[in-house]
């Protein structure tokens, strides 16, 4: 495309030397993006945006927190109480982790649905996962932060699981401590690294965006687009459509900042961090819960976290999993009802890390039991004695029905859930994309409105997709 | 629409549906929290300052016998309607340790209004020694770190309130209850070594409301309520601002996107 002409004489000026306008116009104004994209497009820029929202915040809380063991807590109690808007600082700045990890999941299910991690998209979706990854680990060292009983104990959780490493590990957590347990050195580099990343994570998001104007967006039909009548200019069409999304979403994140700001946390951590007592139930945020009952689904330490490593890691591999040469999960009839149980299956594992694995789930009654309250209620039911109740609970690998109630232990629960998940990735996937066949695919996003015949002159071109 | 399309979507709205059943489905509680309705909730939720008043005079009264309130200073109560002054006086029935004064010696001196509440013990060692081994905790976050958790979790100010009206005097027979603990069905394992703190006639409201039971939790466990979130009341009014801002630029957005979309098929 030829290099616009600026009105502005400074702006040529600086331009004809240092061409940032030129760069700036190519790439965000006439992008040429699909002109088909649905809503579920919009998630991109938002996180974008809760990105920039939540350095912007943390930055302005980091000049208010003291990282020490003894005025942590305080020090976000007085950011709550003393600082002039620090409550809507620090509500915004917890809640809009949530909010961006809502973004950032629903960014990578679109993904997942529509196969954008799929050829020539492979390095877009690893970034993407590093992405993740980053925020994990971020989101993980802010919550530890405030030092309050889940800080603490999430953090020895946490730093824990590395003790699993054969050999090495109790060194690595020393290390990782900066001491015997998680004391002041601790919180120190929590506290630092949970600065630094943010701004690696910024780095990574511009090497995405490059890696995603390599090829362009993809788009709700999964097929390459075939020239300009598939695209339209990012600036205004795009622009416009994600001001849009900004603003539903903005509304969301409202509610939750303004409304129920301690709903999606522990109420545990507004009791100051105490070393001596530990909280009945360790709990990591509702983002990390899948992953955490997939870690508690295994019995082994060193397996359960090489599982939960491994459910992340496996997505670095999703390119080379999905054969399937149809991209969107719109038109693979069989590959969509299994992509939506995966979905179901997360919200099941979401579901087993929340609650205590020992504890059973009575579907039909929407209850949640502990052992002793679930025998005494099958030993009720059935009319037999305690400990044959026990023997009979035991017995059943942790299904249990009986007339008028059924449960299922969580453990249990999550085992299969876990199971799920790498079956979908490690044996569904790879069988699909031999047993499965594709509906008729589009010739190309401007197809319905051109009419056949322009449509298949242009479709000749490349149809890849099609194979 | 094709009936292929029909069934995705009902199995959709259905999984959705069945997911958030899992998610609501709650453990079952081993206390009874009895939910209340505060006026502080909701959208345009607020503190009704009358209500405040009476609660900090029982914090007063009673609480600040054993418990403190680290986090709250005496000026905080000008927010609830105290005057100057009357926030002076109160600060000023306290005696509180200063210094070291030119000599190099600690004195004391009346407290002022920049002073936090004083704590009913110098240490942890005390506030245990004097309550049978018991640690009354700190009470200026008890709201919120009592809440149940989740977005359908019950009110700090609940618990609070159900704890306070949760004291039988008779054990259920077969209940075994520990030397100086008190049988209270809202407390986790039922057994509190706080003993009941609240009772018909337990103050004398200045305002001269009726002081019975149910009235006096409810004051406490409002005024608790604000100790805690002191802020909710502006947090509601710019959450209200910030949502009338949203939706019209939400819809000005829209009409602007429906605009500029207006030519692209």
């Amino acid at each position: 495309m030829a290099a616009p002409v600026f009105k502005n004489a400074v702006v040529r000026w600086i331009d004809h030397r240092l061409p940032v306008f030129s760069y700036l116009h190519h790439e965000a104004y006439e992008y040429p993006t699909p002109k088909n994209l649905n809503y579920w497009w919009n998630f991109g820029s938002l996180a974008g945006f809760m990105l920039v929202v939540m350095i912007v915040t943390g930055l302005i809380l980091a000049m208010q927190y003291t990282a020490h063991v003894d005025h942590a807590f305080n020090s976000v109690e007085r950011i709550m109480r003393d600082v002039n808007w620090g409550w809507m600082l620090r509500y915004l700045h917890m809640n809009g982790a949530s909010m961006f990890f809502v973004v950032v999941y629903i960014h990578i299910f679109r993904g997942l649905y529509f196969g954008s991690y799929k050829a020539p998209r492979e390095l877009l979706w690893q970034l993407g996962v590093l992405i993740y990854l980053l925020m994990m680990a971020t989101a993980f060292m802010g919550y530890v932060l405030p030092w309050g009983q889940m800080s603490f104990w999430g953090a020895t959780v946490i730093t824990n699981l590395f003790s699993a490493i054969p050999w090495i590990g109790n060194d690595i957590v020393t290390l990782l401590w900066g001491g015997f347990s998680v004391d002041n050195p601790t919180l120190n580099r929590l506290f630092v690294l949970h600065f630094l990343l943010p701004f690696v994570i910024l780095a990574v998001v511009v090497v995405h965006i490059m890696a995603l104007h390599r090829f362009g967006s993809n788009n709700p039909l999964g097929i390459d687009t075939k020239g300009p009548q598939d695209t339209i200019p990012f600036h205004p069409y795009y622009t416009v459509k994600d001001t849009f999304g900004l603003g539903i979403f903005m509304l969301f994140y409202v509610f939750w900042a303004f409304f129920a700001p301690n709903a999606l946390g522990d109420p545990a951590n507004y009791i100051p961090a105490n070393p001596l007592s530990t909280p009945e139930h360790i709990v990591p945020e509702w983002y990390y819960l899948p992953f955490y009952a997939i870690l508690r689904s295994i019995p082994d330490k060193l397996t359960g976290v090489i599982a939960m490593g491994a459910s992340i890691l496996i997505l670095f591999f999703l390119p080379w999993l999905d054969r399937s040469p149809v991209r969107a999960g719109t038109f693979r009839p069989v590959f969509k009802w299994f992509f939506w149980i995966l979905v179901f299956d997360c919200v099941i594992l979401m579901f087993c890390g929340k609650n205590p694995p020992e504890s059973y789930w009575m579907p039909f009654s929407l209850e949640l039991v502990d052992a002793d309250t679930f025998t005494e209620r099958v030993a009720e039911i059935r009319s037999i004695p305690h400990d044959q109740a026990l023997n009979a609970v035991g017995d059943m690998w942790g299904v249990n029905s009986a007339a008028g109630s059924f449960g299922i232990k969580i453990v249990r629960l999550g085992q299969l859930g876990t199971i799920y998940y790498f079956a979908y990735f490690l044996i569904i996937l790879p069988l699909l994309s031999v047993f499965e066949t594709p509906r008729q695919v589009p010739l190309s996003i401007s197809k319905p409105v051109l009419g056949g015949g322009k449509a298949m002159a242009h479709a000749t071109a490349k149809s890849m997709e099609k194979a | 629409m094709s009936a292929r399309r029909i069934v995705l979507g009902l199995f959709t709205i259905l999984t959705g549906i069945a997911a958030l059943l899992i998610v609501l489905a709650s453990p079952t509680p081993h206390a009874t929290v009895k939910t209340q309705s505060w006026g502080f909730n909701g959208f345009f939720g607020s503190f009704d300052q009358a209500q405040l008043k009476r609660g900090f005079q029982i914090y007063k009264d009673v609480c600040s016998g054993c418990h403190s309130m680290s986090l709250m200073h005496y000026r905080d109560l000008e927010r609830i309607g105290f005057s100057e002054d009357e926030v002076k006086s109160i600060a000023a029935e306290v005696q509180v340790q200063d210094g070291p004064n030119d000599a190099g010696d600690m004195y004391d001196r009346p407290g002022k209004p920049s002073d936090p509440f004083k704590a009913p013990f110098p240490n942890e060692q005390a506030a245990r020694a004097s309550n049978n081994g018991a640690l009354p905790p700190d009470l200026t976050l008890i709201a919120k770190s009592r809440a149940g958790s989740g977005f359908t979790g019950y009110d700090g100010a609940d618990y609070i309130y159900s704890l306070m009206t949760g004291y039988e005097e008779t054990p259920p027979a077969d209940f075994k209850l520990g030397a100086n603990m008190h049988y209270n069905h809202a407390f986790k394992g039922h057994q509190i070594a706080m003993p009941p703190p609240l009772s018909d006639g337990a103050v004398t409201y200045a305002d001269g409301t009726e002081a019975t039971l149910d009235q006096e939790a409810r004051d406490v466990a409002t005024f608790l309520t604000w100790t805690a979130e002191g802020n909710l009341e502006t947090r509601h009014k710019t959450g209200i601002k910030a949502i009338l801002f949203l939706v019209i630029f939400t819809l000005l957005a829209y009409a602007t996107k429906r605009r500029v979309w207006a030519d692209v098929h």
